[in-house]
């Protein structure tokens, strides 16, 4: 994906040196984090100290205090409260996103690097096509035009981020596709399908894994980026993105309303960028000692 | 064909190869038609991007959920004469493909018909917000190359060291940091809290307009600085670990011109070639920037337009979008070609 696709990129570094040290700092952190938003995605609201959809106009606006940890935005709900369930939407739409794209990129890239021909066509130009309009761009266009909320947006999401995973698995498949252990198993009479997704496939696996969390990561600042400007959940849900968005005006008041949520959003996104980062030096390390 | 230095550089950053077959075109030898050749080839290519996204911009009208005559109509009185009128005036009787030619030939004259909210010619509304954009986005860009080529340069010549560490880590953050979450951190911090910078408007005049954006813009260059400097220092990195560079070294060239002689020299190619991905970052994350500092540039109104589904507009704006986009990058593709000789002569197009 154009931002999208230069999440990915990971500067050649040298490597060998890392496989055998233990996981660095920043990186136990990240999956400590990530751990701590997942657990919220599933048990927020059971967590969350005060209900995150009670208003009490009677406290709005309040400052962060022992009652309200983040204070209370306009209509008096608490933020910290708001901040732990938006866990929910801003996990599951990017997960789905990510695997989706994962699932859709990885199939049509295989076929088009390892056999070539239309789908190789197809890939190409749909990526050619995505660089004349950013995701985002698309997204905004058609999702607010069409309406269908939150699951309409992770679905448009899908469509547009495949390509971009097409296209990397692709250019990766070309370059195994030639290695002698490809010809072995062609000379073996095994059939293309079995050499592409038992043999070339699983040589792909870092590049798949690291992509993945790295796609992750970018759903989930896209869909923000969506609720933002109002479009996918309905209003009131409390998503990290739309929070943001309503509690723009409270920054004279009560800036924790704007940096709580925007807080959380980058903190869940920097995580993700790090361990798929770490993720793929760590695999592809491992295959070259192999 | 995409020069596949593209974004595929992705996977050439990872240290595969997405280039597939190089063959060398009969005009290898003639410097001028291989150019040539090539920019055609370009053209062509993005004139047929261009043509399938007029055609999905158009279809919006149909896929917008409800009657097209009634979305064009908006809140105005419905009278089933009225209906009909509309369906006339803007051929919503005619067949579908025929309804796209007439679009189209309208299109390509400016003519996006009448915003449904406002009433006035879509391309008016259009011009008179597109200069705080443009200017918003060539402040961001300026501040982005300024900082992040260099930035990503150093990172790669002291690689590993402390200052390595902290751009990749400031990349990482950029990359993470919607440019709507940093602008209104920005916004709390050096407008509300320490009033160094006004909280709204556009500002006039150049001083004025700088001062005024000047939070904007740092919050758009941020997210796509993080690019910037990844690829910046992936491709320096690229070029130093080639056999030239280690060849002019041992001629005993000093440090600096092999840096500046050789090095900057090849990483500029794939720096350039990116400009097309930064540049829809920089234009998404401009929307979203414009959106958060309620600034009347394109961005906002492209928003408040599909809040509205106000069609005709959305339709002039993404077509809008998508020509700079191409301009652009057919201007990349030429600089490439300015660039990489190999390119000239026809060996390394794709």
């Amino acid at each position: 994906m154009s931002t999208d696709g230069a999440a990915i990129i990971v500067a050649p570094t040298r490597v060998g040196r890392r496989s055998r040290r233990r996981v660095p700092i920043p990186i136990v952190l990240a999956l400590l984090f990530l751990a701590v938003v997942v657990f919220l995605a599933f048990f927020g609201s059971a967590v969350a100290p005060i209900n995150p959809k009670t208003q009490n106009l009677n406290a709005s606006q309040l400052n962060p205090s022992s009652h309200f940890w983040l204070g209370t935005d306009l209509l008096g709900r608490d933020i910290f409260s708001r901040v732990l369930v938006g866990s929910r939407t801003a996990m599951l739409g990017p997960i789905i996103v990510a695997l989706g794209a994962m699932l859709i990129g990885n199939t049509f890239g295989l076929i088009a690097g390892y056999r070539g021909g239309a789908a190789d066509t197809v890939v190409m130009r749909a990526v050619d096509l995505m660089y004349a309009l950013p995701p985002l761009l698309i997204a905004i266009v058609v999702g607010g035009i069409v309406g269908g909320g939150y699951w309409a947006a992770v679905a448009i999401l899908v469509v547009l981020f495949s390509p971009y995973d097409a296209r990397l698995i692709r250019g990766a498949t070309l370059e195994q596709r030639d290695r002698p252990y490809v010809e072995a198993a062609r000379t073996l009479g095994l059939p293309t399908r079995r050499i592409m997704v038992r043999h070339v496939w699983p040589n792909l696996l870092p590049l798949v894994v690291a992509n993945t969390f790295l796609n992750f990561a970018f759903a989930l600042v896209t869909l923000a980026g969506l609720s933002f400007i109002g479009i996918g959940v309905p209003p009131g849900t409390p998503d990290w993105g739309q929070m943001l968005a309503d509690s723009r005006t409270l920054i004279f008041t009560n800036p924790w309303a704007a940096l709580g949520p925007g807080g959380a959003l980058v903190l869940t996104a920097v995580s993700m960028n790090l361990v798929g980062d770490w993720i793929y030096e760590l695999l592809s390390d491992r295959g070259r000692l192999r | 064909m995409q020069p596949s230095l593209k974004l595929s550089s992705v996977a050439d950053l990872f240290g595969t190869q997405s280039q597939s077959s190089r063959r060398p075109t009969s005009s290898w030898l003639n410097p001028a038609r291989g150019a040539l050749l090539f920019a055609a080839k370009r053209l062509l290519g993005l004139a047929a991007v261009l043509l399938v996204i007029s055609f999905g911009t158009f279809s919006l009208l149909t896929i917008a959920p409800g009657d097209p005559a009634q979305l064009l109509l908006g809140t105005r009185q419905q009278s089933p004469a009225v209906i009909h009128a509309v369906r006339h005036e803007y051929h919503l009787d005619r067949p579908f493909l025929v309804q796209y030619g007439i679009w189209l030939q309208h299109a390509v004259h400016f003519d996006f018909g009448r915003s449904i909210r406002t009433q006035d010619p879509v391309w008016s509304d259009i011009s008179s917000r597109l200069g705080l954009s443009l200017f918003l986005g060539i402040y961001a860009t300026l501040i982005t190359v300024l900082v992040g080529v260099p930035l990503g340069v150093v990172a790669a010549v002291r690689q590993r060291k402390l200052v390595d560490r902290g751009v990749v880590a400031l990349s990482v953050v950029g990359v993470s940091t919607p440019a709507f979450a940093s602008g209104v951190a920005f916004l709390y911090l050096f407008a509300v809290r320490f009033g160094w910078f006004p909280v709204f408007g556009a500002g006039n005049g150049v001083v004025g307009r700088l001062y005024h954006l000047a939070l904007p813009a740092v919050a758009l260059s941020l997210t796509v600085m993080a690019l910037v400097l990844k690829l910046t220092r992936a491709a320096v990195i690229g070029a130093l670990e080639q056999d030239y560079i280690v060849f002019a070294r041992a001629r005993g060239l000093s440090e600096r011109a092999v840096l500046s002689a050789y090095a900057l020299r090849n990483a500029a190619i794939p720096i350039v070639t990116a400009a097309g991905a930064v540049l829809g970052a920089l234009i998404a994350g401009a929307v979203l920037v414009e959106v958060a500092f309620t600034l009347p540039g394109t961005g906002s109104l492209l928003v408040e337009s599909v809040e509205a589904k106000d069609v005709p507009m959305v339709q002039g704006l993404t077509a809008t979008i998508a020509v700079v986009i191409v301009a652009v990058n057919l201007l990349t593709d030429l600089a490439y070609l300015a660039l990489d000789p190999r390119m000239r002569f026809g060996v390394g197009a794709a």
